[in-house]
């Protein structure tokens, strides 16, 4: 396929997903629309992560804590941390909050990408990693803050929209669980659209060529330094934008809402949706979201044998099969699911191209 | 006044010492590992944990006293570690950084499943096998189980060096570690002598393990804060370097008991437990900036 076929049969593909997105709770139901958001809203903190790992490089295990930043802007911006004895008063409404949530967690990303320079390969992994695991009770120490061990509601707040009652925008009522569906995914496919605005142009080159070789994109004018940082910035807006909505969603956030398991599960994501490719995400991110479900039997119930879902039911069988399925991907699909796309399309593009000699 | 502070500064100080020796157990695991296969294992701690577990069940559930089941545990472990290393790392040994690190980090939350799966989310008792007595060394109170637990850190730590130094096995682990290639063309059978430094690796986390659970009680997280600490203090003594990862153990262990210590004072009453786990952040970060190879570490010579 020429740059231009291919780039006509992903706009159509796109706009196809477009329409699929919009129409899918009415085929779903009202209950697993809710399910369905945090797959959009793990799709933006993906998009953010994959900028980073996929383009440019550089490993985080730390994106959970980046999540948690936005997440606890917004719900401070909601709810105020007044009660708490803090200095900022409630009454953002929640979507106003969201621009906040990704500003305040791309500053911290782009602070944290400057010490980042210096480090490569395991080392981020592990200091990213340390991160993860630190965050909960650095959100615990700062009580006057973020609540501290309880954290902070926002169920019923008059902030939250859709808390209670129906939600009426444009002539349309939305039940509160199509509300969230339909403001996670608009968002999600904005996100989409921006991370490839990004990536196609002058900026996704340089990130490309830092992951390619450092020292080939220095010796071509590539400044490693900007583009680093760049990306760790513009990674962590995406993570904070992901994790104020993930506050809204859950309506609530406390430290124990963004463990050191959430910034696994993001990574494990990108690796299933594939690295370096934006469209393989939305497998990542579906993933992500329902994996845990799947290795309890749910919807996958009738597949499988009644005496192995009564074992994966129990506490800690979920994870287990997590950890398997994660270990066995890495085996078969190092490239992931959008990886496997792209070789099923060359196999087929080369078969037509050897048909036409 | 002074005599009782002075006592008490010496309490901080022991207690240090003996996490401090669980701390640098499972540094040096991390290190023989990092050493010979160049990566850096995130599922140690859990790794550890289960050890542990098995430890507890054969005590609890076995009937065995704690000797008996503290050498059973370790040779599971050593079993377990080689397991894990033919079946699961080999294969993806030679690939991308992401691909090691991710199957890593598949191996910890899958143990760490089993582990609940298997045994429940509550906390369980496994006792010291020092007791729980407290001795008084002229005004300094110590507990019988750190004085233990610092001994069984430096015997082990001993018998390592002996290992490594001083025989036929250890000269190939290190030749294996430093040049595979080579190694194999003299005769070290180096996939075996890899899967023999993940054996050692797991068998030192066992005992961090063992000796962790009586004091903060046996649970599926308990290793997860000793992991970043472990990984603090090889970083802090230098990844590749075991009399390092020792020394950035027991530096780490006093260092964050000073801290614990001193909160009780104005100027340091910032400090509380909470920020424990930030400040082994903070001395990764600091660490890997300011010197990336630690106090003991060799630098690295890349060639363009």
């Amino acid at each position: 396929m020429t740059p231009r076929t291919t780039r006509i049969v992903g706009f159509v593909a796109f706009a196809a997903f477009v329409v699929f997105v919009a129409v899918l709770p009415t085929f779903i139901g009202d209950f697993k629309a809710r399910e369905y958001s945090y797959v959009g809203i793990y799709l933006i903190a993906l998009l953010g992560l994959n900028i980073l790992t996929g383009y440019t490089g550089q490993i985080s295990l730390g994106h959970g804590a980046f999540m948690a930043i936005g997440g606890y802007t917004t719900a401070i911006l909601m709810a105020g941390n007044e009660q708490f004895g803090g200095p900022i008063p409630s009454g953002m409404k929640d979507v106003w909050t969201l621009p906040i949530a990704g500003l305040v967690a791309g500053l911290v990303g782009l602070a944290f990408g400057i010490p980042a320079l210096r480090l490569s390969g395991l080392y981020l992994a592990l200091a990213t990693f340390a991160i993860a695991v630190a965050m909960p009770s650095t959100a615990k120490r700062f009580e006057e803050f973020t609540g501290g061990g309880s954290g902070i509601q926002l169920f019923g707040t008059p902030e939250l929209t859709g808390s209670i009652s129906n939600v009426e925008i444009f002539g349309l009522s939305f039940s509160p669980n199509d509300w969230m569906y339909y403001l996670a995914w608009s968002i999600a496919l904005v996100a989409f659209a921006v991370a490839w605005l990004i990536l196609r142009g002058r900026t996704g080159r340089a990130f490309r060529a830092v992951r390619d070789s450092e020292t080939a994109a220095v010796s071509s004018g590539v400044s490693l330094a900007r583009y680093k940082t760049l990306a760790f910035g513009i990674s962590a807006a995406y993570a904070g934008v992901a994790g104020g909505l993930f506050a809204i969603a859950s309506a609530f956030v406390n430290p124990d809402a963004f463990p050191v398991a959430l910034s696994i599960y993001l990574l494990v994501g990108i690796v299933v949706g594939g690295l370096g490719g934006l469209s393989g995400l939305v497998f990542g991110a579906i993933f992500i979201a329902f994996l845990p479900l799947w290795a309890q039997g749910q919807d996958l119930g009738s597949l499988l044998p009644d005496r192995i879902i009564q074992e994966t039911q129990k506490p800690g069988g979920p994870a287990m099969v997590y950890g398997i399925v994660l270990i066995l991907l890495m085996f078969v699909i190092p490239n992931g699911v959008g990886g496997l796309f792209r070789r099923i399309g060359q196999l087929i593009s080369s078969r037509r191209y050897s048909r036409a000699k | 006044m002074i005599v009782a502070a002075f006592s008490d500064f010496m309490q901080q100080v022991v207690s240090g010492l003996a996490s401090g020796g669980i701390y640098a157990l499972l540094a040096l695991a991390l290190v023989i590992i990092h050493r010979s296969t160049g990566v850096i294992n995130f599922a140690q701690g859990e790794m550890a944990t289960l050890s542990a577990y098995i430890a507890w069940t054969l005590t609890v559930n076995h009937g065995l006293s704690y000797w008996p089941a503290f050498v059973a545990c370790l040779a599971i472990s050593f079993g377990g570690g080689v397991g894990i290393h033919r079946v699961v790392i080999r294969p993806v040994e030679r690939g991308s950084v992401l691909r090691i690190v991710i199957v890593t980090i598949g191996l910890l939350v899958a143990i760490n499943g089993f582990v609940i799966w298997q045994w429940g989310g509550e906390p369980q008792q496994l006792r010291s096998p020092f007791g729980t007595d407290t001795y008084d060394v002229g005004g300094v109170i110590v507990a019988a189980h750190d004085i233990g637990t610092i001994a069984v850190a430096l015997g082990i730590v001993l018998l390592l060096w002996l290992l490594f130094r001083f025989t036929k096995v250890g000269l190939a682990l290190r030749a294996a570690a430093v040049n595979p290639d080579e190694a194999r063309l003299v005769g070290v059978r180096v996939t075996w002598m890899l899967a023999l430094g993940w054996g050692l690796a797991a068998t030192l986390g066992a005992v961090a393990g063992m000796l962790t659970a009586p004091t903060v009680g046996l649970d599926p997280q308990m290793m997860q804060a000793v992991l970043i600490y472990a990984f603090a203090a090889a970083i802090l003594g230098g990844i590749d370097s075991p009399i390092g990862a020792v020394v950035g153990g027991l530096l780490l262990g006093v260092l964050l008991n000073m801290l614990s210590y001193l909160s009780q004072y104005d100027a340091f009453g910032w400090f509380t437990e909470e920020l424990r786990l930030p400040a082994a952040l903070l001395i990764i970060l600091v660490v890997l900036l300011v010197k990336p190879t630690g106090i003991f570490g060799k630098p690295e010579v890349k060639r363009v």
